[in-house]
């Protein structure tokens, strides 16, 4: 138990264990939606705008969540208005408007050299640096998005499955996308820190992507994947204070292991589903 | 009386090119309409523009005499082209069934105790109440399409839209399809529906629409099942064969290749079917008794 007990001691870990296993289960919620709409990319290219936020909110001294959080929110919305109202498909949506915001942030910081180390932490996390404030502000934002994904359960559910039907049987389709939108750009802005930039898509898409590889229900997949993003975030920070690695590529590295795993159980399954068809055909 | 649905002067393209040019019809309460025409005739765009998914270049598209905008009175029930749905998303046939009651359904997760009654008894009406559990894939042809059925009248719909109902199904099963909807027009459902099976819309639907980019024709089978009205649908020549009491219709082969069938139609027997077809009582509606003759004809596709 000594090794269980003894990383905290310190407040790093404490904190950084509370904002993974928060961001964990954040990710874990939303990766479930963004999966099924096969919008996989919308994780790294939105994390990749709200960066561009970042340093917009920066030089205009605004308030990081604020100005980041709406920069977010802006981008989403204008690749769903763009690809509703267009002929362009989500990735070429994503790749466009997001890049272009990834951008802006990158064309400020080689104007303002001054601040580049601060974002060197958006870019690839600095879990390590997270304070008490810091871990209240991750778990509002996972309690509201939480709070909404319950609310509009059934809204959610069926637009993810069919939007263009669901708008016909009463959804209002284009306000589910407007909520959704600003709830993945508050997960990714509490996700940031943990993880960074770069590696947020990672801890949207796993631990959805394995869930589904688990089962065929959406309820259970939305707990499959709540666990996997909550045990990942909790044994990446144990794993990293133990081995001295980077703690949001840890984490990011055992869910691509928790893939790997499910993967193979279910290639296994389907294996001896197909012979058991052959006995029952013979 | 105000029709259900008015279709004013509708112009619709995608891009500078019309899909559909000046189209104006009327669907009035009761009605059972089948739209026909060729692939690309702009079909599915009707529907959709009645459906309120897309919104006419010009002219006006309105239901119980209000513009469609989310806000209707009406309530519409659609069943999609099976081929658009995702048959592997993570959903059971109750949940789907459940969807239809979106405009119901009020905060959080759960349905209620009467929701749930009200799936079982929609499926339990189309005979597939024990499937309720079951995930969508793991489903036959037909079986699929009474699921999205059953969304559909779980709304109780005032109108009724199908896309391609019978497509990618068997014989047998489109002839339970068709039938079911026969029955539900009967009971005062209207409805609308887009069919390349010619010989099944003469069969069932006591309406029928002839699209090409704009309405060619519309009116009882009889009147518009014509050599002249479908070659000119179709863009190719038509040949409809009166027999018995039925209408067939078939395309005239190409003079260049060696068959010297003439549009013999061929009769389906849906005992004959093969695929996916599910079991049904002989005295259930479109039932056929081997050997005796079938007050419903059934036909096999003659494209």
């Amino acid at each position: 138990m000594q090794w269980f007990v003894e990383p905290f001691q310190y407040e790093f870990f404490r904190t950084g264990l509370s904002v993974a296993i928060l961001a964990g289960a954040l990710c874990g919620l939303l990766g479930v939606y963004i999966v099924l709409r096969g919008m996989s990319y919308i994780g790294h290219g939105l994390s990749h705008a709200i960066f561009g936020g970042a340093v917009v909110s920066y030089v205009m001294q605004w308030n990081f969540y604020l100005g980041a959080g709406l920069w977010g929110f802006l981008t989403a919305v204008l690749i769903n208005q763009t690809v509703r109202r267009t002929r362009i498909g989500a990735d070429a949506a994503i790749g466009v408007i997001t890049t272009a915001s990834f951008a802006v942030g990158v064309a400020l910081i080689s104007r303002y050299r001054r601040f580049t180390q601060s974002f060197d932490a958006a870019l690839f996390g600095n879990i390590l640096g997270v304070t008490w404030d810091e871990v209240a502000v991750v778990g509002g934002i996972a309690l509201l998005v939480a709070l909404v994904i319950l609310l509009f359960y059934k809204q959610l559910l069926f637009t993810t499955f069919d939007a263009e039907v669901a708008q016909v049987y009463g959804v209002r389709t284009q306000w589910v996308d407007t909520l959704f939108a600003l709830a993945l750009a508050a997960a990714i802005i509490a996700s940031m820190q943990v993880l960074g930039v770069t590696l947020i898509a990672a801890a949207l898409v796993i631990p959805a992507i394995t869930a589904r590889l688990l089962t065929d229900s959406f309820g259970r997949m939305m707990a499959y994947a709540i666990a996997i993003g909550v045990t990942c975030g909790a044994l990446g920070m144990y794993l990293s204070f133990y081995v001295d690695v980077a703690s949001g590529a840890t984490i990011v590295l055992l869910q691509a292991a928790a893939f790997a795993v499910a993967m193979t159980v279910s290639g296994l399954r389907h294996q001896a589903g197909r012979r058991l068809a052959h006995v029952h055909v013979d | 009386m105000q029709p259900l649905v008015e279709m004013r002067n509708v112009t619709f393209g995608y891009d500078a090119t019309p899909t559909l040019r000046d189209v104006s019809l009327h669907l009035h309460r009761g009605q059972f309409a089948a739209l026909v025409g060729p692939s690309g005739a702009g079909k599915t765009s009707l529907l959709k523009l009645v459906l309120g998914v897309l919104q006419p270049t010009h002219g006006a598209v309105l239901l119980n005499g209000a513009p469609i905008d989310g806000r209707q009175t009406a309530r519409i029930g659609y069943v999609p082209q099976l081929e658009t749905v995702d048959w592997n998303f993570p959903v059971t046939v109750e949940q789907v069934v459940l969807m239809g009651r979106a405009r119901q359904a009020g905060w959080g997760p759960w349905h209620g105790a009467a929701a749930q009654r009200e799936a079982r008894a929609v499926l339990a009406r189309l005979e597939i109440d024990h499937l309720a559990g079951r995930h969508i894939r793991a489903l036959s042809g037909g079986q699929q399409q009474r699921v999205f059925l059953a969304r559909a009248l779980i709304a109780q719909p005032d109108l009724l839209v199908l896309d391609e109902p019978t497509s990618g199904v068997d014989l047998r099963t489109a002839e339970n399809i068709l039938h079911l909807l026969a029955e539900l027009n009967r009971q005062g459902m209207t409805i609308l529906m887009t069919t390349h099976d010619l010989n099944a819309a003469a069969a069932h639907a006591p309406w029928i629409i002839c699209l090409n980019r704009a309405v060619i024709a519309e009116g009882a089978p009889e009147d518009i099942f014509t050599d002249a009205i479908l070659s000119r649908t179709y863009g190719s020549e038509m040949i409809v064969v009166r027999q018995a009491g039925m209408l067939l219709v078939a395309q005239k082969p190409h003079p260049h290749t060696h068959r010297d069938i003439l549009p013999t139609p061929v009769l389906g027997h849906p005992n004959r079917a093969t695929g996916d077809s599910e079991a049904i009582d002989a005295g259930a509606p479109g039932a056929v008794n081997p050997g005796a003759v079938n007050e419903e004809p059934a036909y096999a596709v003659v494209r």
